[in-house]
């Protein structure tokens, strides 16, 4: 982030210094084209190229971007040398200066989709971010704002979002929870990756443990928890149970967790699940009765036994060598 | 200390072998015939086949976990090694009951469930465990043990219960569906528990405890072979099971104890064996203590 500053900071820089020394400089040319330049044509807002696609800009947008500062040969780095420009240009690498970030949305599936397997429509950096109206993830007005996140991957994935919606952690982040999750937490936002992956599948479980820590930590004590910690995906994680978009909470009878559909849920690995099955508690805690008697007394008796031998037989054994080694006992 | 030599010996020995009789300090004496030798051989490869293939479930987030999983290809190569080597070592302790249940019923045999050679715990234990602790503080002479002593009682009844209840927890871990039509769900989560604190008790008692008592005490060490090669110096058994020796010495029954010295194979693989396992409990010993401890 700092570095990118730096940089943004220098590209800043550069450009003052090259409008400063345009003016005192009388070089006779080629000068690259101003911004003033660009917007004597891609000012007027009925602009048009000949295939008839407007390609206006407005000039106040883009000073209340992020980018202000820059010109547009920054950006659009083949259209100052001979003007009137192509009538095709290079499409803006962002990367040129956001190369960290470029680098992972390279590997993601976007990019992917887009570049590999022709999915003209998957998203690279304008369709999230905006083109010259780029502002800050921070700013409210933002696209990928916290709180407008579902709504801009929404755009596309119109039908997760509907589910999202539906769900508790956008009820959270409707009621102002900051923290409650949006699609980027689970899913990153540009190393966004397939989501059939084991890899992808137990990195979920982990996620939901940033903030449902103790939920985690006794799921970690069942086989389902053992399991996915040994990096096997074949077992019951987080997901497989309370869903993944439209979490609801178990108290509602639509929840796959509710009490009226724990049959089915639990019944989609095991086969043959019925209600004494589906007693099963998959967030155990032995130290706690009001959740399993029989459990809680468990781990007390062997919290007895287990120091009880080993204390008994250790002091036995401890004994015995030194008996022996006193009585000069040799085999 | 010398009541339980009253009891009958198991065999009643031949007239011509009755009175006191004498054997030499080198001649070996029987002590386990091939069954139970067999009977430890299996139990102690399922034992470490169970304890290597479990541990990395029960230590899941160990760093050594991954690993151990891998050289059984795997959580699901582990799993089924770990389900494989529990069916066994339920077959060998079906197997271990009911020829228990053949000796003592059909072929009549006595002193199995009370008496001197008796695996059942009785009277004379406590009074051997009092006289091994005064000798521990130098207040009394070593106790004069019977064929089996009080800590080796303790090691089978503590792996034959350990077995039934970790078989049961086990069975009902590996068919959950089917458990359910007789308990409920939430006794899976019992199983569970029961299933992995009953395994690091039993893997710290035999690997430690065991190993100690067993094989590498002074007396023992490195290993106690008996169990390998089915017997016992003469000597060595004086020392170590006096009452026991003077019984058979008194009854004249010494005599049909006395086999041939084993033969240098059998001692060679009883070394080798023993020492395998050894190395590989104490190397799963040192897994567990260095999850625990980190």
């Amino acid at each position: 982030m700092s570095i990118r500053r730096i940089r943004f900071g220098l590209v800043v820089a550069a450009v003052c210094a090259a409008s400063v020394s345009g003016a005192t400089t009388s070089a006779p040319s080629p000068q690259p084209a101003t911004s003033e330049d660009c917007l004597s044509c891609h000012g007027d807002a009925g602009a048009r190229r000949a295939d008839g696609r407007s390609v206006a800009v407005d000039a106040a947008r883009v000073a209340a971007s992020i980018h202000a500062p820059l010109a547009c040969v920054d950006c659009h780095a083949d259209a100052g040398k001979d003007l009137p420009h192509a009538d095709r240009l290079a499409k803006v690498a962002c990367g040129s200066c956001h190369d960290d970030v470029a680098g992972k949305y390279h590997d993601s599936i976007h990019a992917w989709a887009k570049e590999k397997a022709g999915l003209v429509g998957a998203p690279s950096c304008a369709e999230c971010h905006g083109a010259h109206d780029v502002t800050p993830h921070t700013a409210a007005t933002s696209r990928v704002y916290r709180g407008r996140v579902p709504a801009t991957c929404g755009a596309c994935h119109a039908g997760v979002r509907e589910k999202y919606d539906a769900g508790v952690h956008a009820a959270a982040l409707k009621k102002g929870a900051s923290n409650a999750p949006v699609c980027i937490d689970c899913h990153a936002a540009h190393a966004t990756a397939r989501t059939d992956t084991d890899a992808w599948r137990l990195r979920a479980t982990a996620e939901c443990g940033t903030c449902h820590a103790n939920v985690v930590e006794s799921y970690r004590r069942t086989f389902h928890g053992k399991v996915t910690s040994l990096g096997s995906a074949r077992v019951a994680a987080c997901a497989d149970c309370h869903g993944a978009h439209d979490i609801r909470s178990a108290a509602e009878t639509t929840s796959t967790v509710s009490k009226a559909r724990l049959v089915e849920t639990c019944g989609r690995c095991h086969q043959g699940a019925t209600e004494r099955f589906v007693q099963y508690d998959p967030h155990p805690d032995p130290s706690d009765y009001s959740r399993g008697a029989v459990l809680w007394w468990a781990n007390r008796f062997y919290w007895l036994l287990i120091p009880g031998c080993f204390g008994f037989f250790g002091l036995h054994s401890a004994l015995w060598y030194w008996r022996s080694s006193h009585d000069g006992e040799r085999s | 200390m010398t009541s339980a030599a009253v009891e009958a010996p198991p065999e009643a020995p031949r007239a011509s072998e009755c009175g006191p009789a004498a054997v030499d300090d080198r001649v070996h004496l029987a002590r386990f015939d091939p069954a139970t030798r067999r009977l430890h051989a299996v139990v102690m490869a399922t034992f470490l086949g169970l304890a290597a293939t479990g541990m990395p479930l029960l230590f899941s987030e160990a760093p050594w976990a991954r690993a151990l999983a891998a050289v059984f290809g795997g959580f699901h190569g582990a799993g089924l090694v770990h389900r494989f080597f529990g069916a066994a070592l339920l077959a060998a302790v079906a197997w271990h009951l009911s020829n228990v249940c053949y000796r003592a019923f059909v072929r009549g045999e006595r002193g199995l469930f009370w008496g001197p050679t008796s695996m059942v715990p009785q009277p004379r234990d406590v009074a051997d465990l009092y006289a091994q602790m005064k000798w521990f503080f130098g207040a009394g002479p070593r106790p004069r043990f019977e064929h089996f002593a009080y800590w080796e009682k303790f090691d089978y009844w503590a792996v034959l219960w350990g077995t039934a209840l970790m078989g049961a927890a086990g069975l009902v871990l590996w068919f959950p569906v089917a458990a359910s039509r007789l308990m409920p769900g939430w006794m899976f989560n019992v199983a569970l528990f029961v299933h992995g604190a009953e395994a690091s008790l039993a893997i710290g008692f035999i690997f430690v405890v065991h190993f100690f008592n067993g094989h590498l005490r002074p007396g023992k060490f490195p290993m106690d072979l008996v169990i390998f090669t089915g017997s016992v110096a003469a000597g060595e058994m004086r020392g170590e099971r006096a009452a026991e020796f003077a019984r058979l010495e008194r009854t004249g029954a010494i005599r049909s104890f006395v086999v041939a010295d084993p033969a240098p194979a059998i001692v060679r693989r009883g070394r080798i064996i023993g020492a395998a396992g050894l190395v590989l409990g104490l190397a799963l010993v040192s897994l567990i203590v260095y999850a625990v401890a980190r």
